[in-house]
């Protein structure tokens, strides 16, 4: 979409169509010609793997929706005539459960990918924006989608997660009835949250039309954080990026594939094959994985700040624990994109890494006695690396001499690598 | 590469050094719970027993026999109390059943159908097309012939039980395709009725069962005895070979298309695989000839 086109019009259908509506020549121009920077490593096939999760969920999921009724009475036996008399109808629904756990896994790592290699700076900020608002509405997506099959989980994870809203001062009582239809989770939640589940992807994918459009203007990062200077920097979308995004993709469809054959409720909890009481609270309610880091970060709150009790408290830092992702770029204070040359911050990265992993164990775990104190600790540090450490860190780190051009970087790892293949004697001579 | 590598080992060190402190302040925790006077012990008071089942790993598959005495050990002794609902008769073909045997099977069963042309209600006798029928004719009728307390249905029970396996079992789960919590869990129960040790007190009318996941006690009695159920096929007729046979048989009945499954899941490894390893040689080669 950037730079001048090259697409070559060869038939005269062809030529016919693209003096009418030029999408052929789009498609050239954007996933074919379209130069990338050549030092892409294998963090940077996520998206391509995002991309195949949100088409698989879609397909499995419209099929899906044609032997599902959203009705309290039959909606726990309708997935049970899926997964018993549909043809198929097992692979579909445990491709589409465990569907949404790897688009979860997929997303985590992108994330990441951005957080180190530092893809939210400028001129990349609506770029990472997207990302958070693709981010936003796949976990709204996955908590409907949750609730749906109306097992016990899915009945006590929808009234907790509406109970959430229910905190704001004035406004919160209203919010919860709005969204759940009534005053508790029944009929009416479920089938909006039907509608809502069917509807919400479409919108993923919108945003992740404008999310590839803006990664199209900037272009994209690469492992050095040195933006592209010249034609020696890149290398063709197809076949380069295209081949790599392959193997990436394939190797993610294999540990896809082991999970949904071998182990598909791995990911799942045994009380959601219990249907749905009202009258009958599971021991411990705990959401998909996915959501267990936020999960941990809301139950720390366990104490009053002044006139915001506990229950505010843990629900602003739970909501807040995503909004600061929208303001990254702005608290990075850092001139250097990539973790690469910025030792201090590599190291705040991992240990960051780790908090989250300990957040998500820890949001599984009852609440109490050292599970508190830990998570207490974890949310400390998950807005401390955000908060603080990324803008002081900006103005007191020492970064590594960085390269003056991506090929620079490239050919010094070659010599370098070169050198190391020859004996010793020999390498002093070069 | 050398980055990739080293980036995911420092990975898999910094993730293992916060579980590991994680894990050590559990322990800590937990010893915590054990000085400390009645605080609540966490239930199951024993882990599940570990059976070898002929379905775990790739290429499990139910062992046929064994589902045709499980099914006589529900019908005989558990269908009494808990229904099975979501299970047809016609899908007993799966046990090696011919459809007449199943047909003579279903027949065994008296079902309420209608209305009639007069608009009655009537009885007849099962048709493979049916289902399990309920041996109460309400969730109230069940609750109050038995103590209050419902009995579970059965056609989920073997992938509605599971406990939890904790660090770093869980991890090992992954590799090891650990799916069989639930039938180790009922069978661990059927078998683990025991006496309660000194100075455990049960409430009046529960037994003392410590592979129970709610509590040290359950209402239902010990269901099964050696010698309560005939088999003919010269497998042995005790309460540990009756566990197994109807922990499987309540596997088939929560999952059916289980060896569907993982015939098809090593269909497509196979595939993935291959395809996985013909992309890597493209792409190699498609690299090696870029030159830099």
């Amino acid at each position: 979409m950037s730079g001048h086109s090259t697409y070559q019009p060869a038939s005269g259908i062809e030529k016919w169509i693209d003096s009418r509506l030029p999408l052929p020549r789009m498609i050239h121009d954007s996933f074919v010609s379209y130069p990338v920077p050549r030092n892409l490593n294998y963090a940077y096939t996520f998206g391509a793997m995002l991309s195949v999760m949100l088409i698989v969920q879609i397909l499995s999921g419209v099929v899906l929706a044609m032997h599902y009724a959203a009705e309290t009475t039959v909606a726990f036996n309708s997935v049970e005539k899926i997964m018993r008399d549909v043809n198929n109808g097992w692979l579909l629904r445990y491709m589409h459960a465990n569907g949404a756990s790897f688009f979860f896994i997929a997303v985590y790592l992108h994330i990441a990918r951005g957080l180190y290699y530092g893809s939210y700076k400028a001129p990349r900020e609506i770029l990472w924006i997207l990302g958070v608002v693709i981010y936003l509405l796949m976990m709204a997506t996955g908590f409907m989608g949750y609730v749906l099959p109306w097992g016990q989980m899915s009945f006590w994870g929808a009234t907790v997660i509406t109970g959430f809203f229910s905190a704001f001062p004035l406004v919160g009582e209203w919010i919860q009835q709005f969204l759940l239809g009534g005053f508790a989770v029944d009929q009416p939640t479920l089938n909006r949250f039907f509608s809502l589940h069917y509807l919400l992807p479409f919108m993923i994918a919108g945003v992740v039309v404008l999310h590839i459009w803006a990664l199209h203007v900037t272009g994209q990062t690469n492992p050095t954080g040195i933006e592209v200077k010249t034609k020696t920097d890149t290398v063709a979308f197809t076949p380069y990026a295209t081949l790599k995004d392959a193997l990436g993709v394939s190797v993610f469809l294999l540990v896809f594939a082991w999970f949904i054959f071998y182990m598909p409720n791995y990911l799942g909890h045994p009380d959601n094959y219990i249907p749905a009481d009202a009258l009958k609270t599971p021991a411990h309610i705990v959401p998909e994985w996915y959501y267990l880091p936020f999960y941990a970060m809301l139950r720390a709150i366990t104490f009053n700040i002044g006139p915001i009790d506990s229950k505010l408290g843990g629900v602003l830092v739970m909501f807040g624990s995503i909004i600061v992702l929208f303001f990254l770029p702005w608290l990075d204070t850092s001139k250097v994109r990539s973790a690469v040359y910025r030792p201090w911050y590599k190291l705040f990265f991992w240990i960051f890494v780790a908090d989250c992993i300990l957040l998500g164990w820890l949001g599984a775990m009852p609440a109490e006695g050292i599970y508190v104190i830990l998570s207490q600790l974890g949310t400390l540090y998950y807005f401390g690396f955000f908060l603080v450490i990324m803008p002081l860190l900006g103005l007191f780190e020492t970064p590594r001499r960085i390269p003056n051009s991506i090929t620079e970087a490239v050919l010094a790892k070659q010599n370098k690598s070169d050198m190391e293949k020859l004996p010793p004697g020999e390498a002093s001579v070069r | 590469m050398k980055k990739l590598v080293t980036s995911i080992l420092s990975l898999a060190f910094v993730a293992g050094l916060g579980l590991g402190t994680a894990l050590a302040q559990d322990e800590h925790a937990a010893e915590g719970d054990a000085h400390a006077e009645g605080a609540t012990p966490h239930y199951p008071l024993k882990k599940p027993r570990e059976v070898d089942w002929s379905f775990a790993g790739p290429f499990g598959h139910y062992d046929k026999g064994q589902l045709q005495r499980g099914l006589k050990v529900y019908s005989e002794v558990c269908a009494a109390c808990h229904s099975m609902t979501l299970v047809s008769f016609r899908t007993l073909e799966d046990l090696g059943y011919s459809e007449a045997q199943v047909k003579a099977f279903a027949a065994n069963y008296q079902v309420t159908d209608g209305p009639n042309d007069d608009g009655d209600m009537f009885e007849r006798a099962a048709v493979p097309s049916d289902y399990f029928p309920p041996p109460f004719p309400n969730a109230q009728a069940a609750a109050a012939s038995n103590n209050g307390a419902a009995p579970p249905d059965f056609s989920l029970i073997a992938k509605a039980r599971g406990v939890t396996r904790g660090f770093p079992q869980f991890v090992y789960d992954i590799f090891t395709q650990y799916q069989e919590g639930g039938p180790d869990y009922i069978y661990s129960l059927l078998t683990g009725y025991q006496e309660p040790p000194e100075g455990v007190e049960v409430p009046e009318g529960t037994y003392y069962n410590p592979y129970f996941i709610a509590s040290a006690s359950l209402a239902m009695a010990p269901p099964l005895s050696d010698g309560q159920v005939t088999y003919d096929d010269g497998s042995p007729e005790t309460l540990d070979q009756y566990s197994k046979d109807v922990s499987a048989f309540l596997m088939w009945a929560a999952e059916p298309h289980l060896e569907d499954r993982k015939r098809t899941g090593f269909m497509v490894m196979v595939f993935l695989l291959i395809f996985t390893g013909l992309i890597y040689l493209t792409k190699k080669s498609v690299y090696a000839s870029k030159g830099h």
